[in-house]
């Protein structure tokens, strides 16, 4: 049966779930959702994105070590996500304060280092590139079981992890120095939050690929925050716009011929257009409405 | 090994391609813009891409891609100093753009091949013709030149912008100076050690210089130093191992300096404690 997209919702509802690997796509890019949405809004508040971007990537020289070694895929990703979290981590600090030329330069190097590695890897392995773009721009086709429980688990741990760490994190985010100040443990919340960024990037890139991760991690976050300074009613609005990203993409690749990156990848960056948009419309507005009765 | 011309082709682009990087990337660190190299790296991606899929040369596509985008981040950017949630979204629209480029190019009459994409991505540095390393040379000389023509008044700029201002320099043009410099040089790394690694090559030697001295010009000298001593110990190391891909080479030699910057780093502090130490029991700074 070839899929099609028709106007009437349930037909493609039903179209949708009738293959068990698209309800496994469905699964795994729900969690993925909520985890890479929940850490991405920490990370643009924390101004870490290139450290996300570059977390995100080392999934590549993840998935070829551990095809060369012959492990599984996810012991790869998640092993190098979190090395390059702990090298970064390290680096990006000078006397004990955050120094954002080396950190921004530690990142980059651990990131070209880190693939130049990937790819050092895949031509050990036999030089043949065949996965490569499913690796870089992702698939939603091959995703097992096994993989969305591991999902599962990765999503749960990152989410206690905020549970407990969330509030001195925002804390130390928002004011570092005051945070140190008052006895928060600034250090050990930054090399903790990297560590899970490190694990939330590297289980989305198994569904957006490794150059895309970016779209669910940086725009649903950055697109709220460009709507709401209250920070329950920002987080709650980045998780709502990043299901709709990954629903949306996903039917929307199911049903043509491109792949899942190139819909994720467009939506994210129309959401985020249309939220500043908005904003700088309201602002306007508002500056129109206080200024009319000082003309008058 | 200098009697293949593909060495020779190596050596002659790589020289002032490793030249441009480490002086462009030593600003760039200074001023902590490594990710807008990253962003345009990836531009450079998207850029080939969109050439392969229309059928014009690869380097058009490149230049082309990452120039626009560094004039777009100039231009969003609040007086050039880019925020990096702007850059994020900029990147992943341009990734996206880049998926959808090689989606066409594979299917179009060219058929599917992984090779301008994997090329585009790694780079290979021995797959240069002697025209295309001619090119290459010429336009990281100008780079060169440029980035040493502006480099006074961009210190001046990226240590105080505001006095600077006041002084008459024109901070956000030299902000847009630097960011289309870096494009440009990003497009001409992009055919050396491809669109994903040629970021260790702006960004490790420049954070070495910059871990090992203070001084200006010094930091600016050593990192175009350490630029160039990547990719040549990289093409020599790729020659004599053939199964290490020179990218890979030159990445190694580069993240290797930065490893030793560290370690460097923190003995001159050891070692400074330690004298200061021995001067005053109480380990305060004796003068």
């Amino acid at each position: 049966m070839n899929p099609h997209l028709s106007l009437n919702p349930l037909t493609d509802y039903h179209q949708l779930v009738v293959y068990p690997f698209m309800v496994n796509a469905l699964e795994a890019g729900t969690i993925v959702a909520v985890t890479a949405s929940v850490v991405g809004w920490f990370m643009v508040l924390r101004r870490e994105t290139f450290a996300g971007h570059t977390l995100s990537l080392m999934s590549f020289p993840g998935a070829s070590a551990a095809a060369l070694a012959g492990v599984s895929l996810s012991l790869g990703y998640f092993s190098f996500c979190v090395a390059g979290a702990l090298v970064i981590a390290a680096g990006s600090r000078t006397a004990g304060r955050r120094d954002f030329g080396q950190e921004s330069a530690v990142t980059g190097t651990v990131q070209a280092a880190g693939l130049a590695l990937g790819f050092l890897f895949l031509s050990l392995y036999g030089g043949i590139l065949e996965n490569l773009e499913e690796l870089l721009f992702g698939s939603f086709l091959g995703i097992m079981t096994t993989q969305v429980q591991t999902l599962a688990a990765i999503a749960i741990g990152v989410l206690v992890f905020f549970l407990v760490a969330g509030r001195p994190l925002l804390y130390s985010t928002v004011d570092e120095l005051a945070a140190d100040a008052r006895g928060v443990p600034v250090r050990l919340l930054q090399v903790g939050f990297l560590v899970v960024l490190g694990l939330a990037v590297g289980a989305t890139a198994q569904i957006t690929g490794v150059l895309l991760v970016f779209a669910l991690l940086v725009a649903p976050a950055a697109a709220a925050q460009q709507l709401t300074a209250r920070i329950p009613l920002s987080l709650g609005l980045t998780v709502l716009f990043a299901l709709a990203i990954i629903w949306v993409g996903l039917t929307l690749a199911y049903f043509s011929v491109y792949s899942v990156g190139f819909y994720v990848a467009t939506i994210a960056f129309a959401l985020y257009l249309a939220c500043r948009l908005s904003r700088t419309a309201v602002e306007r507005i508002g500056r129109r409405a206080t200024a009319a009765p000082a003309i008058a | 090994m200098f009697a293949h011309d593909f060495i020779r082709n190596a050596l002659l682009a790589g020289t002032p391609i490793a030249l441009a990087c480490g002086a462009v990337g030593y600003f760039v660190v200074l001023r902590s813009q490594v990710f807008a190299g990253d962003a345009l790296s990836h531009a450079a991606f998207t850029g080939a891409l969109a050439a392969a899929a229309a059928g014009v040369d690869l380097r058009l596509g490149l230049f082309a891609a990452t120039v626009f985008v560094a004039a777009l981040l100039a231009a969003i950017g609040e007086r050039a100093r880019i925020d990096d949630v702007t850059i994020g979204i900029v990147f992943v629209w341009v990734l996206g753009l880049g998926v959808f480029f090689l989606d066409l190019f594979n299917r179009g009459v060219n058929g599917g091949n992984g090779i301008v994409a994997s090329r585009t991505l790694f780079g290979s540095i021995f797959a240069l013709t002697t025209s295309e390393a001619r090119l290459a040379a010429l336009i990281g000389v100008c780079v060169v030149l440029a980035v040493l023509a502006i480099a006074r008044p961009l210190l001046y700029a990226t240590i105080d912008p505001q006095v600077a201002s006041a002084r008459g320099v024109p901070v956000p043009l030299l902000g847009a100076a630097l960011l289309i410099l870096l494009g440009i040089d990003t497009a001409e790394a992009t055919q050396a050690v491809g669109a994903l690694l040629l970021l260790g090559l702006i960004a490790a030697p420049a954070g070495a210089a910059i871990k090992l001295t203070a001084q200006p010009y010094q930091a600016l000298a050593l990192s175009c130093l350490f630029a160039l001593a990547s990719v040549w110990l990289g093409v020599i190391g790729a020659y004599l191992i053939s199964s290490l891909p020179p990218s890979t080479a030159i990445l190694g030699v580069a993240a290797l300096i930065y490893a030793g910057s560290f370690v460097i780093s923190f003995a001159r502090r050891e070692a400074r404690q330690a004298a200061l130490s021995a001067v005053s029991p109480l380990g305060q700074r004796a003068s």
